[in-house]
């Protein structure tokens, strides 16, 4: 049998951790915004499923970047 | 004079984490230890280098109020110019079928759902990945093959209502199957009696009716034998030290699932599908690579952060979104935004409807009203106190 495919070890897929929700707020009043001003990502999304994200959850992304080596960013669990 | 050691240079540089990105603060402490080694560098020559650099870095960044988004889009879109507007093209070694220059760059950015030319690298793992025949017998294993692959020919016996297939030897052979293996895998179909005479098939439906046997006919030709849904052509290369596998139709969800298959680098370029397979970030990361490549192919050099910013902009909503009226043109906040893009009457009319309100905080919008547009320096507003001025 092959083995579980998962979906966080492919090379496309970036990093993807729950933010606890004390630092979540400290994220949105850091940069004074909505939750749904940040970029969107629905709970369907593999990568989401696979940490167990669920709506209102603010994922935190460390993308690899080819401009400056590592690049945080946050997105926003909607329902979809 | 003795110069600080290399520890104090780590130690100062991991101060600086968080407030300069990870590959200048790691370039900027291989150079200083790389130097110190070869003259002394004294803690305030440190301190100065430091700061240099942290000078530096704030005067390179986009400043509040910049235009990135058209400063992107001339960026793109004056290369884009010098493509080519071929949509085909051979590809050299791969002999497979690609879509490139504008065309291509067009359905990056369009978003389309099916690429035109969708093509997988699939990457193997150790055994398979080492040695040629171990290779091939899993690029024929992917390779869509049906009843049509194989068949010398297929006649319709009308008078005994029996569907003749005579199956090519050679061709069997080269696919590894056998008469009676294809025999089995059409047994599947219910009410068909089969009996196999050497290389002959014959295929003979219950019910001797001729719209029976018609459906029997379209249905038995493209059966699919062997292979993976969507999959038509299939190239092994060498590449480096390892052979990896190149198709022409694309199916990422089965391939992934399959043991010989290195899950962790195979990749499509139908980004669509590797949103629905690896999600958001995994398309964004797709979309880069995509777009990138297409440029550098046709020997343009456009800055990757201008890519950055189209495929941040495309991916904002949590879907992979068009460029364009469909997506992210099209889901603007205001009005008269949407309306100076394209099909001006329907926005205008759908906001009337919806007794929409325009907070005119975009550029566009203040364009058509006529006051400065907030950019740059037309970003900043004046906000006077009163009270501390002593003004009533």
């Amino acid at each position: 049998m092959p083995e579980e495919f998962q979906v966080g070890r492919h090379v496309l897929v970036p990093k993807h951790e729950i933010l606890p929700k004390e630092k979540a707020e400290e994220l949105l009043k850091k940069y004074n915004i909505t939750p749904y001003q940040l970029p969107l990502i629905k709970s369907s999304d593999p990568a989401v499923k696979e940490i167990g994200g669920k709506p209102g959850d603010v994922i935190k992304i460390t993308r690899n970047s080819p401009t400056a080596g590592k690049a945080v960013v946050y997105r926003y669990v909607i329902e979809g | 004079m003795v110069g600080v050691s290399s520890e104090t240079i780590k130690g100062e540089i991991e101060k600086l984490e968080g407030e300069l990105p990870e590959s200048i603060l790691r370039e900027l402490q291989n150079s200083l230890i790389r130097v110190s080694k070869e003259r002394a560098i004294t803690k305030e020559q440190l301190k100065e280098i430091i700061d240099g650099v942290k000078q530096a870095y704030y005067k390179a960044m986009v400043e509040p109020g910049e235009a990135v988004g058209t400063v992107a889009a001339q960026s793109i879109g004056e290369p884009g110019t010098q493509m080519t507007l071929r949509t085909f093209h051979y590809a050299g070694v791969a002999e497979l079928n690609v879509t490139l220059g504008l065309p291509r760059l067009i359905e990056i950015i369009d978003a389309r759902k099916t690429p035109s030319a969708a093509l997988m690298t699939i990457y193997l793992k150790e055994p398979y990945a080492k040695s040629k025949e171990k290779a091939r017998a899993f690029a024929q294993k992917v390779e869509l093959t049906t009843v049509e692959d194989v068949a010398l020919q297929t006649e319709v016996d009308l008078i005994n209502s029996v569907f003749i297939i005579t199956l090519d030897r050679s061709r069997l052979q080269r696919r590894d199957l056998t008469p009676s293996k294809i025999a089995d895998i059409l047994r599947e179909i219910p009410k068909v009696d089969i009996t196999v005479d050497g290389y002959k098939l014959r295929l003979k439906p219950e019910s001797a009716s001729l719209t029976e046997l018609r459906r029997l006919v379209t249905r038995v030709r493209t059966t699919p034998l062997r292979g993976v849904k969507g999959i038509t052509r299939v190239v092994v290369k060498m590449e480096g030290d390892e052979y990896v596998v190149y198709t022409e139709g694309s199916n990422l969800a089965e391939i992934l699932m399959m043991p010989e298959v290195d899950a962790t680098r195979t990749t499509t370029n139908n980004i669509h599908e590797i949103e629905s397979v690896l999600g958001i970030e995994a398309a964004r990361n797709a979309i880069i690579n995509e777009a990138v490549k297409t440029l550098e192919e046709q020997g343009l050099d456009v800055d990757i952060r201008h890519i950055m910013l189209v495929a941040d902009m495309m991916t904002a909503t949590g879907e992979v979104s068009q460029v364009g009226r469909h997506g992210v043109s099209g889901e603007k906040a205001s009005v008269l935004a949407r309306a100076s893009f394209e099909i001006t009457t329907k926005h205008l009319l759908d906001a009337c409807v919806h007794g929409e309100s325009d907070r005119l905080d975009g550029i566009i919008e203040n364009v058509i009203a006529g006051q400065p547009i907030p950019i740059g320096t037309g970003m900043v507003e004046l906000v006077m106190r009163r009270e501390e001025s002593g003004a009533k």
